[in-house]
């Protein structure tokens, strides 16, 4: 059992935890991920290690409620335990001095861009950085991210916080302006704007980087179910990546596959919100 | 019945297990084999002739004293029985299960030469599972000598190894990479094969008794690489299984519905999908199901997918979907267990020999719609005597299918070979080692089970985890060197 030891409440969907994990936390690096699995009955889901303390022997996730399993994670308190934390797993990113390069992080992909560019930042690069979200309340980390980056632009969709626009745009723009040579691109964020990223930086020719979300189960390669069509065949995303080359991405199939489960999804969603609206009356009428 | 003569013995007939009715069993998940009562058990027990030179230990991948524990069993003595068994044997529930009885101990039982065969494997699940409830025989523990010994994988191989060592006297870690141990018994075979207390209790029962530690979560070469652990233990077992599914290579297998059957028997059994929504993870399969291959793994997916199918039609008698399996050789050629591949015809899953499948066809969703699949027919043996298939030209052909499953054998995964310098590979991706002393090729790292042999079977990974732990001990004891 892993107990959590801390909890911050960025936006009502998008929560912090710091858990007890000192196996993970022995070995984690910037762009890994755990495998987590709420409680006997829970599904095992992937979430990015945001930070770790090898001293303290913890980590710690950010996650946006999505669906069930999101949803019970954010409703657990500190001291509170989970059942299995499982990891580091994927490959670390590969951290090298690259000249100048862009991070960028859209919505809950905010979190694992995070020691990405501080790595990079710490290899000797200019990093400029955009985040994004839909958003102003989405939107958290920014102090976080300024402290790591050369420059930093934020972005809402809405226009309610930062520059109106989609993260693709400030991108074009450093990508068309010739005096800054952009050698490297990393995106995390929705599969959507991932997709879009790479359809942005792919005339420019410049490598780019994405986190790719699957489903997954085990994360170990055991099952081939969060496999991602590349150009030259399938691979697994937990154990080839999680990180890929955004430009040999098949993102129609990965889109596709994300899409699978989507009634099961809901039924289990419903099927939550009921027990907790049942359980919440039982409360209330005490 | 003691004075029967061996006439009177070879007289009586083998006794049928009790099964659940077939049309019941594929709308459930319960055991499908019930197993014998004391009565029965006793009875099949008459019929063994107590050769002087037992055949059937000879076919038993790790000699379980045959004759002895039927002898006692016959005469009612249960516990001795039990205690025969184990000396050899620790997991008798588990094999009496699953092991390819056909092949081995019955395979060479004399009475199999003009009838039947003593059912040498449903006698060790009653002794088995007499034990599983009663205990009477607890796993005893030599004084501590102070030196420790860590297990990577806790499958059959892995548990097996750990035991012995404990048993010695050694402090003995072990490392699973799952939330559960059990390896295969506990992700891949189905509950209505191998229920999945039975694993739990075996795997319980020796951790209480013997004080082994199991660190569930820990991913070798991943937490902890091979190298660090070599830093912290004297001697090292690697019990990591072939868990890494392989796809054909045609086109299509992106397409939403196909699916491993490591990633559907993972979800249906470690998951307990087929509890969804009561448990969280999902698994769906359609009205028409096509499971690729006909091996023990095979076998599962495509009775699990039948269970899925009709537990969402909710009426067990009329089944709402289709279940194919198709596999390129003949019937003969058929590699899983006889009762398994006789309890998916009785269950209704329909056979396709001699097809293969070349492409996965998807609609504009990305959703599996068909699969073409060419006719084969078998050529002449070949070295191994296997007659190898070959593609009838001309004969390709449309399956309406939904969904489709792959069990085409699994290879080892290779995460644990990182830092693990000196390991040495076939070419198959099998570790190479000592097959009498499980060592391989990198100083005090062991190695025995699928890891090393591919695919096999649950006796035979028990049989290296023992032959291992025995090279371990004595190492460990200072009476080999490395
Ligand atoms: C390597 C990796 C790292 C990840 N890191 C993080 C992280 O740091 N923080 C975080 O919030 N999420 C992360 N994710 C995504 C996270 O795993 C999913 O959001 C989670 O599994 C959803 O579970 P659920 O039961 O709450 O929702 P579900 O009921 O499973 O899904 C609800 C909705 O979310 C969508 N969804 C489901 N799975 C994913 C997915 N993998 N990616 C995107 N959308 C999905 C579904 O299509 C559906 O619309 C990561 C995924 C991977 C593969
Ligand atoms: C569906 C199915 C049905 C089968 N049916 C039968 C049958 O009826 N009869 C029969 O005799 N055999 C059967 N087999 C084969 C049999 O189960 C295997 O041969 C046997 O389990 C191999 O044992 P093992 O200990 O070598 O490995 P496994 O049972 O595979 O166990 C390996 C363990 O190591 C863990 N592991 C892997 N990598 C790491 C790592 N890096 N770090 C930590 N832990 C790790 C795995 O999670 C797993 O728990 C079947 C196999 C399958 C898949
Ligand atoms: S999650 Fe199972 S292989 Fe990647």
């Amino acid at each position: 059992m892993y107990k959590i030891l801390r909890k911050e409440t960025f936006s009502d969907v998008t929560k912090l935890m710091e858990i007890q994990a000192p196996h993970v936390a022995h070995s984690a690096k910037a762009g890994q991920f755990i495998i987590v699995r709420i409680d006997e009955a829970g599904e095992r889901i992937p979430l990015t290690i945001a930070d770790y303390d090898k001293e303290k022997g913890s980590i710690t996730i950010i996650f946006q409620e999505v669906g069930k399993s999101t949803m019970h994670l954010g409703r657990m308190e500190p001291g509170a335990e989970i059942s299995t934390l499982a990891g580091p797993l994927g490959h670390p990113t590969e951290i090298k001095n690259y000249g100048t390069i862009i991070c960028v992080g859209g919505g809950v992909g905010i979190a694992p861009i995070y020691p990405i560019a501080r790595s990079l930042k710490e290899a000797g690069n200019t990093v400029i950085s955009i985040i994004g979200a839909r958003t102003k309340s989405l939107l958290f980390w920014e102090d976080k991210m300024r402290e790591v980056s050369d420059e930093l632009i934020a972005c809402t969709d809405d226009g309610s916080y930062g520059r109106k626009s989609l993260v693709t745009e400030p991108l074009k723009e450093f990508l068309e302006n010739k005096d800054k040579k952009i050698a490297r691109v990393w995106a995390i964020g929705p599969a959507i704007m991932m997709k879009f990223v790479s359809l942005t930086t792919k005339p420019y020719n410049v490598p780019t980087v994405v986190s790719l979300n699957t489903i997954m189960i085990d994360g170990t390669g055991m099952c081939g179910g969060c496999r991602v069509l590349l150009d030259d065949g399938a691979q697994f995303v937990c154990v080839d990546g999680p990180e890929f080359d955004a430009h040999k991405v098949n993102w129609d199939s990965l889109l596709s596959r994300l899409r699978f489960y989507r009634e099961e999804e809901q039924l289990s969603l419903q099927r939550y919100e009921h027990k907790c609206r049942l359980e919440g009356a039982a409360e209330g009428g005490r | 019945m003691a004075g029967l003569t061996q006439k009177e013995r070879m007289k009586i007939k083998r006794h049928e297990m009790p099964n659940q009715d077939p049309f019941v069993r594929r709308g459930n998940y319960d055991e499908v084999a019930l197993g014998y009562s004391l009565e029965t058990a006793k009875e099949e027990a008459e019929r063994c002739l107590q050769c002087k030179e037992p055949k059937c230990v000879e076919g038993c991948p790790v000699g379980v004293m045959i004759p002895q524990f039927i002898k006692a069993l016959r005469e009612g003595d249960i516990v001795k029985s039990v205690q025969w068994m184990k000396a050899k044997n620790n997991l008798p529930a588990i094999c009496g299960r699953v092991c390819p009885q056909e092949v081995q101990c019955e395979g060479n039982c004399i009475l199999g030469k003009k009838g039947e065969p003593v059912a040498i494997g449903r006698l060790e699940r009653f002794v088995g599972d007499y034990e599983l409830v009663h205990r009477t025989c607890p796993l005893e523990k030599a004084p501590k000598t102070g030196k420790k010994a860590a297990v990577v994988g806790s499958g059959p191989a892995g548990l097996t190894c750990a035991v012995d060592l404990a048993r010695e006297g050694h402090e003995v870690t072990m490392f699973e990479s799952l939330h559960s141990s059990g390896g295969v018994l506990i992700y891949g075979i189905p509950e209505f094969r191998l229920p999945k207390k039975v694993v739990h209790s075996e795997v319980n029962y020796a951790v209480e008794c013997l004080g082994i530690d199991i660190k569930v979560d820990h991913i070798i070469g991943r937490t902890f690489t091979l190298d660090e652990l070599l830093k912290n233990y004297s001697a090292v077992f690697l019990g990591t299984g072939a868990g890494l599914p392989s796809f054909m290579k045609i086109p299509g297998i992106n397409y939403n519905g196909v699916m491993s059957a490591n990633e559907f028997l993972t979800r249906v059994n470690l998951m307990k999908g087929y509890k969804f929504p009561e448990y969280d993870t999902p698994v769906k399969v359609g009205g028409e199901v096509a499971v690729i291959g006909a091996g023990n793994v095979a076998m599962d997916a495509a009775r699990c997918s039948l269970r899925l199918q009709t537990l969402h039609s909710g009426k067990s008698e009329n089944n709402s979907g289709e279940v194919h399996m198709v596999y390129r050789r003949s019937r003969d050629e058929v590699p899983a267990r006889g009762e398994e591949f006789h309890h998916a015809e009785e269950e209704g899953v329909i056979f396709n020999f001699l097809t293969n499948p070349i492409e996965i066809l998807g609609d504009e969703k990305g959703n599996v719609r068909g699969m073409r699949c060419i006719r084969m027919k078998l050529g002449e043996p070949d070295n191994s005597g296997r007659r190898s298939p070959a593609a009838i030209l001309g004969s390709e052909f449309e399956m309406k299918v939904d969904t489709v499953i792959m069990a085409l054998g699994t290879s080892p995964n290779p995460l644990v070979f990182v830092d693990a310098a000196g390991l040495e590979r076939t070419r198959h991706g099998t570790v190479v080692a000592d097959r009498k002393t499980g060592r391989t090729m990198k100083h005090r790292v062991w190695a025995g089970g699928d890891i090393i042999t591919g695919a096999a079977t649950v006796i035979s990974a028990m049989g290296a985890g023992k032959r291992a732990a025995a090279d371990i001990n004595n190492f460990l004891k200072g009476e080999v060197p490395w």
